[in-house]
């Protein structure tokens, strides 16, 4: 359990535009172990989409160290970050993001082709997957057949298919009614709590924070608060009063 | 990996299939025209190449020239001035492969009920291998028929037909102007000469009996042409020259003063005639393979408007774990695909338009595997060729600004 997932060590990050370069992020310091459910929370532009990007190694931090399971993420080159996005991370994105000429069958066992495993066993695998997710019966449907909370499902279905030691999802349930979101959030802390795989998720709502075990404040590109969820609550709700 | 990635390909060529099959067309007519147009332009240069070799090969044709008498000046043939002497003379010049004099007239003819009237060439035995002439039936008439005038005959096709109808005219005796003739046998078909004339139109008896029994001459021993076989192309240019100054010695033409007599090179001029079919048949061909480097450019076009189209779907797939190199193959594979099977439609159509071509207006039409080949050799490189480009701007793009593109 006491094993690095996620160490992060003074990570900036700017952006250049017209006017120059733009900080976003300003010396984070972070580290999630094996089994943790994390939530991160901060108001917009507070940098917490920048920072679940550089996390997914979907782009790349300006300077500060970010090792992956031991690994210096920094110095891989856009290859190897693509080995790593498809055999140790799955992504979880508010849009869903499936393909939408593709079956549910084929969304699922995408991850799969591009680690070179064999059609009979991507198939088997997504199969697996859906099952887990509860959605076998949907498998030869299209995403826009089926409701948002089932295509979330399948995404989580797809992320999971590797096997992954990481789950990274930004706000899941940005696109879902309350009640699916609930759904949706019970499925996550059932995969941290029976696989053990760790979860980092982005969110603004509080409630739907509540799943996690530690909660992680950014604002204005800085950490301001990493700890358990139950003292956050209060400050939370003390902030909002 | 290389076959999930042709599904992948295949998938999303399905996915529009409007839009695949007009970037295909291009292709399609693109391949089909340069295989129709090469096999039309290869058709007609097959024709000129047949009457070329009906023709003969390394052919010269002596003609009587001009005679000046007194400071008149009679013009080409006016006066017979080539001899059966001539004649044998050329053959003792080094490599002349055969000699033979002519004397054409035309006569009527009858046997039984029909007649006809033809041209009647006399000539020596030499005359069917100058041609490359062969006898479908029956034998050619030997020196001794020279020596002796004998009265025999040699049918071309057509008069054979026309006097014999189905009847086997080997043997049978028909009437030159009311001279019995044997007939020893029928000429294989020649068909259409370059000018359009009918060759198998033509009788052929020894030159003496046609000089002396069917024509006669004003001057006895005189023919009309005479025509040399060289032993090959490179020789004949030697051959030509040696001709001249022995005929101009033989004649007693003094230096200086015009020939009467003209040697043509017949081989030169249709060497000519089947460069011209050459260069038309090669015209047709890269007038034909501009459309297929549009068809290529179409498929660029297409090829870069899906990769800007579908920006997110390879930032999905970028984010899920694909490499530059899957997106690239991808993409690649896709236009690849397009080129490949508008290709093989577009030699599908070519294949069947030369057909039609040929069956509408008789034009001869050669479709050969190397024209077949080619077009698909070419149709894969201008698909790679015209791929890569939009695949590489796919491959390169950065997965966090592919996965946010709207």
């Amino acid at each position: 359990m006491a094993e690095e997932v996620i160490l992060i060590e003074r990570l900036y990050k700017e952006y250049l535009t017209d006017a120059g370069p733009v900080p976003v992020l300003k010396g984070v310091q972070m580290s999630v172990s094996s089994g943790e459910f994390l939530a991160i929370m901060g108001p917009s532009g507070s940098g917490k989409s920048t920072f679940m990007n550089i996390l997914g190694c979907l782009d790349v931090a300006t300077s500060g160290s970010y090792l992956l399971n031991g690994r210096d993420v920094g110095s891989l080159d856009r290859d190897e970050l693509a080995r790593l996005r498809n055999q140790v991370i799955g992504f979880v994105f508010q849009g869903f993001n499936l393909l939408p000429r593709a079956s549910i069958e084929d969304n699922v066992a995408l991850p799969l082709i591009y680690r070179g495993t064999p059609r009979a066993e991507r198939l088997q695998l997504a199969n697996e997957m859906l099952a887990k997710v509860g959605l076998a019966s949907h498998r030869n449907s299209r995403p826009n057949q089926i409701s948002g909370g089932q295509q979330q499902r399948v995404a989580i279905a797809r992320a999971l298919v590797n096997r992954p030691q990481l789950i990274l999802a930004d706000e899941p349930t940005g696109n879902l009614d309350t009640a699916t979101s609930k759904e949706i959030m019970a499925l996550f802390a059932e995969l941290n709590a029976r696989d053990g795989i760790t979860i980092v998720l982005v969110t603004h709502e509080s409630d739907i924070a509540v799943y996690a075990q530690r909660l992680v404040r950014l604002a204005d590109g800085r950490i301001v608060y990493d700890g358990p969820l139950a003292n956050a609550a209060a400050t939370h709700l003390e902030s909002t009063v | 990996m290389i076959w999930a990635m042709f599904g992948e390909a295949w998938a999303a060529m399905g996915a529009n299939r409007l839009r695949t099959f007009l970037t295909m067309l291009g292709m399609v007519i693109g391949v089909g025209a340069v295989i129709l147009m090469l096999a039309v332009g290869q058709g007609a240069q097959q024709q000129v190449q047949a009457s070329i070799a009906s023709m003969g090969s390394n052919l010269f044709i002596i003609l009587s020239g001009s005679v000046t008498s007194g400071g008149v000046r009679m013009g080409g043939g006016a006066t017979p001035t080539l001899t059966l002497l001539d004649a044998q003379a050329i053959e003792e010049l080094p490599s002349v492969a055969a000699v033979a004099p002519s004397s054409p007239g035309t006569a009527q003819m009858v046997y039984g009920p029909n007649n006809w009237s033809t041209q009647v060439i006399g000539t020596t035995p030499s005359f069917l291998t100058v041609r490359d002439w062969r006898l479908e039936e029956g034998f050619p008439f030997t020196d001794s028929d020279i020596r002796s005038a004998t009265r025999v005959a040699l049918l071309g096709r057509t008069v054979a037909q026309n006097l014999f109808g189905d009847e086997d005219p080997v043997g049978k005796t028909i009437r030159i102007k009311n001279g019995p003739y044997v007939v020893l046998g029928v000429l294989a078909g020649k068909g259409q000469s370059l000018d359009g004339r009918d060759q198998d139109d033509t009788v052929i008896v020894p030159v003496t009996t046609a000089q002396r029994k069917l024509f006669g001459s004003q001057f006895v021993g005189t023919v009309r042409f005479i025509m040399v076989q060289a032993e090959s192309a490179e020789a004949m240019p030697a051959v030509e020259k040696s001709m001249n100054e022995l005929l101009r010695q033989r004649h007693r033409i003094r230096d200086g003063a015009d020939s009467d007599f003209t040697v043509r090179n017949l081989t030169a001029v249709a060497n000519t005639a089947a460069e011209t079919a050459e260069v038309m048949s090669l015209m047709l061909g890269a007038i034909a393979s501009v459309s297929l480097l549009v068809g290529g450019i179409g498929i660029m076009n297409i090829m870069l408007v899906s990769v800007t189209e579908r920006t997110r779907e390879i930032g999905i797939r970028m984010a899920i774990g694909a490499c530059g190199r899957d997106i690239l193959l991808q993409f690649l594979l896709e236009a690849i695909i397009i080129s490949v099977i508008g290709c093989l439609i577009g030699v599908g159509l070519g294949v069947g338009g030369a057909l039609i071509v040929n069956k509408a207006s008789g034009m001869s039409v050669v479709i050969t595997i190397g024209s077949i080949v080619m077009s698909f050799v070419v149709a894969a490189t201008v698909g790679i060729f015209f791929g890569w480009y939009p695949a590489r701007k796919a491959a390169g793009m950065k997965p966090i600004d592919a996965l946010r593109y709207q």
